[in-house]
């Protein structure tokens, strides 16, 4: 059975399990200061950097305040070049919709290319219980599946796994679902590579269905695109007989020429390239290439939540390049899976929340899980204004009265407080989060010269309420 | 069930009531930073290098013959798939065995052949990307996935300076794929391991006019 992000705890106490880890807090270190390395590269080399990520944000808000009429665009669009358009308003009836399409095919294994949505969903859960196998084909799913693990990044959703770990996961799993890992596998990546080819070689020639999602749907022409590094991809977009995109609603951009900018940045911020190795876009289908059957599911779930929140809404324009994550001093402690959601870093404390509502402890508790230090808005593609999301959303647990603001807080300031490495990330940098602190306190392991800034003597809420309420 | 979805989200859009945006500005280069965008020679340099960089093999040419030939010859191929409206010429020089896609191969056929030689219907040098349409000698997108060898010729006047210039002249009602260098992959402590799935060798051809 699939494991799943249900009835995760809330960050402090997966946070406090995760830090514990030195393992993890070692690979996930390694991973993220490599990618930012490659990404600080290629983005100095744009001298027009900050003029792509102004039209790139300014492109993702023209397609939220035009939702509908984008919607209806990509519906009619995909509809005229031969595709069937679904519409699911949560993970259950996707999930529905997903599940009798396949079983309509009589097909009892199919492939999928690797998609946030369908992890945010539980599709592969719930193509399992009606007996059918999903199985994922990029490396790093592949990896997190074999493992019956979760991912924990959004790019690399095995970056808390080193080579060793791989080996043996693919040593001891890949027989169970098909072609055995080859004799005597070393942790080479470039073997372990290797014998993903050769397990997943024989799925992609007898693969009748493949489920993706996309990065981008072009509402003028009704395009889908997908970006990615391996190939699987390709091999699931063209050799399948039936194709089912599940896709987020917010995915939307308006122009075919829109993607000059969208592209550009993606590439350059979630791996450091100037172009992923392939870009595939499809509009409905065409005859003898490729798949005749096209269906493209547009999922709500929870986004129009997200988008009646006027200062959250920002958060829809994400492009999952992952770099906020991979700049956070709080992901690189804690890793992806503290966060109990697809969604990790920067982006999962606010996207969460957002979608899912503040009900429940868990989401609650993500607006918390950041020193409010600011990196992530400085590498963000599309501009989003972390630090004041972060803060909209605590006042809004603070105003719903469910969980007393202080109370939260200072549980998440006296678990990190146990922790000196979690602490130390949390206090650096984090002029912003004086208002939060309960008191002047020795900290150990505290090796930063600064000092921790002064607590008022008022509570985040009143804070809030006379510097922010007013605006309101 | 999935007519009252529809209506239930678009009514949630509505009532999420979001202001109305301005059109985005656009003062982003057009063109590779720190090129000429009007050098040609500059250009196809850009090219080649970027290509190189990504792990491609470039060979210049004025005469695809001996080139496709040199490049098949070198990579070991000795079974070659070509698509429908590829010019015989490209092929003449090559002893190896050639397998028309018509009618088409099947995927395993596709898979026991060693390599695929295709032209492209746009290429960017700011990202050594090329761009294949399904176009005449281009193929169906199989043709040039399994193959472990994927062979491009390139004109030079199909290379522009960045990816704006290419998307103007694409047409997206086709089945369309961006190739920047091979298949590759960082999943594995972000190190980066050339070739999984897709073609793990690409050469591009870089065909220009012969000069004088
Ligand atoms: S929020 Fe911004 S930085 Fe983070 S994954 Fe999304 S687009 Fe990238």
């Amino acid at each position: 059975m699939s494991r799943s992000f249900l009835g995760w705890p809330a960050f402090p106490e997966a946070a406090a399990r995760e830090v514990g880890n030195r393992q993890l807090r070692e690979n996930v270190r390694r991973a993220t200061h490599t990618i930012r390395g490659k990404r600080a590269v290629l983005a100095a080399e744009r001298p027009d950097w900050e003029q792509l990520r102004d039209s790139a944000a300014a492109i993702k808000d023209r397609v939220l305040a035009g939702l509908e009429g984008y919607l209806l665009q990509v519906e009619e669009k995909v509809t005229a070049a031969g595709g069937t358009v679904h519409w699911a308003r949560d993970a259950a009836e996707a999930n529905r919709i997903v599940t009798d399409l396949v079983r309509a095919t009589g097909e009892r294994e199919i492939v999928k290319v690797k998609s946030m949505l369908t992890e945010e969903i539980g599709l592969d859960a719930a193509l399992e219980a009606a007996g059918i196998n999903a199985r994922e084909t990029d490396l790093a799913a592949t990896i997190v599946q074999l493992g019956d693990d979760l991912p924990s990044h959004v790019v690399v959703p095995a970056l808390h796994r080193n080579r060793s770990e791989i080996r043996d996961i693919f040593a001891r799993e890949m027989g169970r679902h098909g072609r055995p890992a080859p004799e005597g596998l070393t942790d080479d990546p470039a073997e372990l590579a290797e014998a993903a080819r050769l397990h997943l070689r024989e799925k992609f020639l007898g693969a009748k269905v493949a489920v993706s999602g996309a990065n981008f749907v072009v509402a003028e022409t009704g395009t889908l695109v997908v970006v990615e590094s391996e190939g699987n991809g390709r091999m699931c977009l063209t050799l399948a007989d039936t194709l089912i995109s599940v896709v987020g609603i917010e995915k939307t951009v308006p122009r075919w020429q829109d993607l000059e900018v969208l592209l550009q940045l993606l590439a350059r911020n979630a791996t450091g390239e100037r172009m992923a190795p392939y870009t595939s876009t499809w509009t409905g289908t065409v005859d003898g290439d490729g798949p005749r059957d096209f269906h493209l599911v547009l999922v709500d779930n929870g986004r129009t939540r997200a988008l009646a929140d006027p200062v959250g809404r920002q958060a829809l324009r994400c492009i999952r390049c992952g770099a906020c994550m991979n700049t956070c001093p709080v992901y690189e402690r804690t890793g992806g899976h503290a966060y109990g959601s697809v969604y990790p870093g920067p982006i999962g404390a606010i996207l969460n929340p957002l979608l899912r509502g503040l009900d429940d402890p868990q989401t609650a508790s993500l607006p918390y899980a950041s020193t409010l230090c600011g990196a992530c808005n400085e590498v963000c593609p599309v501009r989003i204004r972390f630090t004041d999301v972060l803060l909209d959303l605590r006042a809004q647990v603070a105003d719903g009265g469910r969980h007393p603001v202080e109370r939260v807080a200072l549980n998440t300031v006296g678990a990190a407080m146990q922790r000196p490495l979690l602490w130390k990330a949390a206090v650096k940098g984090a002029g912003l989060l004086g208002p939060l602190l309960p008191a002047r306190t020795p900290v150990p392991g505290w090796t930063d010269n600064r000092a921790l800034p002064d607590v008022p003597g008022e509570s985040f809420r009143t804070w809030w309420k006379r510097n922010e309420g007013e605006r309101a | 069930m999935t007519a009252a979805a529809r209506e239930e989200i678009l009514r949630r859009i509505r009532a999420a009531a979001v202001p109305p945006a301005p059109e985005p500005p656009r003062h982003y280069l057009r063109h590779a930073p720190g090129t000429d965008p009007d050098d040609r020679p500059g250009t196809l340099a850009l090219f080649a290098e970027r290509l190189a960089e990504y792990g491609a093999r470039v060979l210049r040419a004025t005469d695809p013959g001996p080139a496709v030939a040199r490049a098949l010859h070198e990579e070991g191929a000795r079974s070659l798939v070509v698509p429908d409206g590829l010019p015989a010429d490209w092929t003449a020089d090559w002893d190896g065995e050639v397998r028309a896609d018509r009618p088409p191969l099947g995927k395993a056929e596709l898979d026991a052949t060693d390599a695929v030689l295709t032209s492209c219907a746009a290429a960017v040098a700011d990202s050594g990307t090329l761009v294949l349409d399904g176009g005449p000698a281009q193929g169906r997108r199989a043709v040039t996935l399994l193959p472990d060898l994927h062979v491009c010729v390139v004109r030079a006047e199909q290379v522009h300076s960045a990816l704006s210039g290419a998307l103007a002249v694409l047409d997206p009602a086709r089945p369309l794929t961006f190739v920047s260098g091979p298949s590759a992959t960082a999943d594995i402590e972000m190190i980066r391991v050339k070739g999984v799935h897709g073609p793990r060798r690409l050469v591009v051809v870089l065909l220009e006019a012969p000069s004088g």
